[in-house]
């Protein structure tokens, strides 16, 4: 009956969001008065978990899934939720995690509702909060089926720490040739540098930076704050920057605790995909540009000549802070 | 080849976002309606089969009477034939078994859906359905060829690219990228014409299973006031004592 909570690692490394769907599994499991287990695959060093509240862990360790797939991974799981007789599972908000979120929908005949925001309205009926319209309003959304997934947004609900004795058990999955029927041939991923759904900072970049040849000092300011870079969507369409950095309602979304956004207008699709980061930050010369109404921090002025003045201060301010 | 189009009718991305009847529905009033932007990729791509393939590309929604001029715009692009299922999609899962009726019947190679509405977000219905079909299936799809029954897809991972083969049939979520922007084709008056005299055919539901209900909507709080600074020292400033965010 426990909840079962997927646990996202790369390269055996958990994710930070992993540590967050277990926070959020926790306070499921509190509200039905039951135990949390969570999965894990091919991540051996997972006795962190255990400080967020999971009971149990499933150590699965298979070399056919170093690489993700979809319908193998989504398998591994209704076994796993089979074996545990569990009602309620608990996904991510990653491009994988949505990928095989809906796999499993159909596998175990359950109602799936992605974008959840905070721990359930209630449990029974199973009712939760998500954002709609793409973060335009909140939905509160009943699940009525005899087993429930909920994907957790990204850096909504937070890290909670629980500490718990987690215990491990090994777990094999039964995978077949036809589970592998979607092959990677390659993955083209640049190493070590922090995503836009994962990042805590988004910088990000917008038309009124004149071209691709200016964006040295946005990734300076990304370098120092340890954000992923992001902009809007004439930018990509320009190619000035590559598709996978378009944000907002037709791209990426964001949810950071700090996006700064420079020389980006704000229109309404842009705005969609991003307000749900914390603290937001414009850097526009246009005193009326509409990004100004939906942001924290504002200064009106040249992008040339604010950026690199607050690359050197976040410089200054990092030494003093190291 | 045989290409079914999922075609999602939304509100246009510049619509205000209003509830009504006591926060339990989303007032429609003076919105308008469009094809879903993931969708119009993943229609624009299936013309690019038809024409350099020779694909025959059908379209279908699961939707009310009311969805009809989204159903002939998307017509009015090029696909063949539209089939409309006559119920209101209100759960992704419900939308996916009705969708999955008319990929049996229809004996459909390609199905391509988009990565997700951009109303309710949902990004579910192509899993579902391929999955309850047994098809294979790519998400965040950008790019996709067809040789025989082979398919090369790139899609978009957290930080990159991954190029994956499979066979047809297959289900995609597709997403710009598919096709770029600028192919986006606009319908002409010859199109506009042509889509009047084209089948759109309205088939009745089946049993479904309704898995979610949306029972209340709400709002974010509004906005406070934002805060205008002088310099970057003040912001660096704010950034950490106030917001505490570095
Ligand atoms: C169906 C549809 C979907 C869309 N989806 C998205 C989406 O997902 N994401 C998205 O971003 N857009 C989306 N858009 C596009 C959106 O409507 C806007 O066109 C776009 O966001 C504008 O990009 P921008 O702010 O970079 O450019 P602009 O609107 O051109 O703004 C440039 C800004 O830079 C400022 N500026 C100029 N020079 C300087 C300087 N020296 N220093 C500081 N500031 C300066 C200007 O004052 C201006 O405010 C979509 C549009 C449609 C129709
Ligand atoms: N009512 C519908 N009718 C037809 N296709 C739909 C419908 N709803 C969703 N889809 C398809 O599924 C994709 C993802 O939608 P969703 O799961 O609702 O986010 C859309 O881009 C469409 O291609």
């Amino acid at each position: 009956m426990s909840i079962i909570v997927y646990t996202e690692s790369e390269n055996g490394k958990f994710k930070k969001s992993a540590f967050e769907v277990a926070s959020y599994a926790k306070a499921v499991a509190d509200q039905m008065g039951t135990s949390v287990t969570a999965i894990a695959v091919n991540a051996p060093e997972n006795s962190d978990l255990g400080s967020y509240g999971v009971d149990k862990i499933l150590n699965v360790t298979n070399d056919s899934l170093h690489t993700f797939n979809a319908e193998a991974f989504a398998k591994t799981i209704a076994q796993a939720v089979e074996k545990e007789s569990a009602k309620v599972v608990v996904v991510g908000s990653s491009a994988n995690s949505k990928f095989l979120a809906p796999i499993l929908a159909a596998k175990l005949k359950a109602g799936y509702v992605p974008n959840v925001v905070a721990a359930p309205d209630s449990t029974e009926p199973f009712k939760v909060k998500r954002t709609a319209f793409s973060n335009k309003g909140f939905a509160h959304t009943e699940i009525s089926t005899d087993i429930k997934i909920v994907g957790v947004s990204n850096n909504a609900f937070g890290l909670k720490e629980n500490q718990a004795e987690a215990s491990v058990e090994d777990f094999s999955p039964e995978l077949g040739d036809g589970d592998f029927s979607v092959k990677s041939v390659d993955i083209d991923k640049v190493a070590g540098k922090v995503t836009i759904a994962d990042a805590e900072v988004v910088v990000s970049g917008g038309r009124g930076l004149k071209g691709a040849e200016n964006w040295g000092m946005i990734e300076e300011l990304a370098d120092v704050l340890g954000a992923a870079t992001a902009c809007s969507k004439p930018v990509s369409d320009m190619g000035w920057r590559p598709h996978g950095e378009h944000v907002g309602q037709t791209g990426k979304p964001v949810a950071a605790n700090l996006y700064i956004a420079v020389g980006i207008s704000g229109a309404i699709q842009h705005l969609a995909g991003v307000s749900a980061s914390k603290t937001k930050v414009v850097i526009n010369n246009d005193p009326e540009a509409p990004f100004f109404k939906a942001a924290d921090y504002g200064i009106v002025g040249d992008a040339f000549e604010i950026v690199p003045k607050l690359v050197e201060k976040l410089r200054e301010f990092k030494a003093q802070n190291a | 080849m045989k290409i079914l189009v999922c075609i999602s009718n939304v509100p246009d991305t510049t619509s205000k976002i209003n509830f009504t009847d006591g926060d339990t529905k989303f007032d429609t009033n003076g919105v308008q309606f469009v094809i879903n932007p993931n969708d119009e990729f993943g229609l624009t791509r299936a013309m690019w089969f038809k024409e350099k393939q020779g694909a025959t590309v059908h379209v279908a929604t699961v939707g009310e009477a009311t969805v009809e001029p989204t159903m002939r715009k998307a017509l009015a692009i090029g696909a063949d034939e539209g089939i409309r299922i006559n119920a209101a999609p209100t759960d992704g899962y419900y939308v996916a078994e009705q969708l999955a009726e008319v990929v049996k019947n229809g004996a459909y190679d390609l199905v391509i859906a988009g990565r997700e509405s951009i109303d309710y977000n949902g990004g579910m219905v192509p899993g579902i359905l391929a999955t309850m079909l047994g098809m294979n299936f790519v998400n965040t799809c950008i790019n996709l060829e067809i040789e025989g029954d082979t398919a090369t897809a790139i899609r978009e991972i957290d930080g990159g690219k991954e190029t994956v083969k499979t066979a047809l049939p297959l289900v995609i979520g597709g997403q710009k990228g598919l096709v770029e922007e600028s192919d986006l084709k606009i319908p002409n008056m010859r199109g506009i014409m042509m889509a009047r005299k084209k089948a759109l055919n309205v088939v009745e539901p089946i049993e479904g299973t309704k898995a979610t209900q949306d029972v209340s909507f709400d709002k974010p709080a509004p906005k406070g006031q934002v805060k205008l600074v002088d310099s970057v020292d003040e912001l660096v400033d704010l950034l950490h004592n106030e917001a505490k965010v570095i």
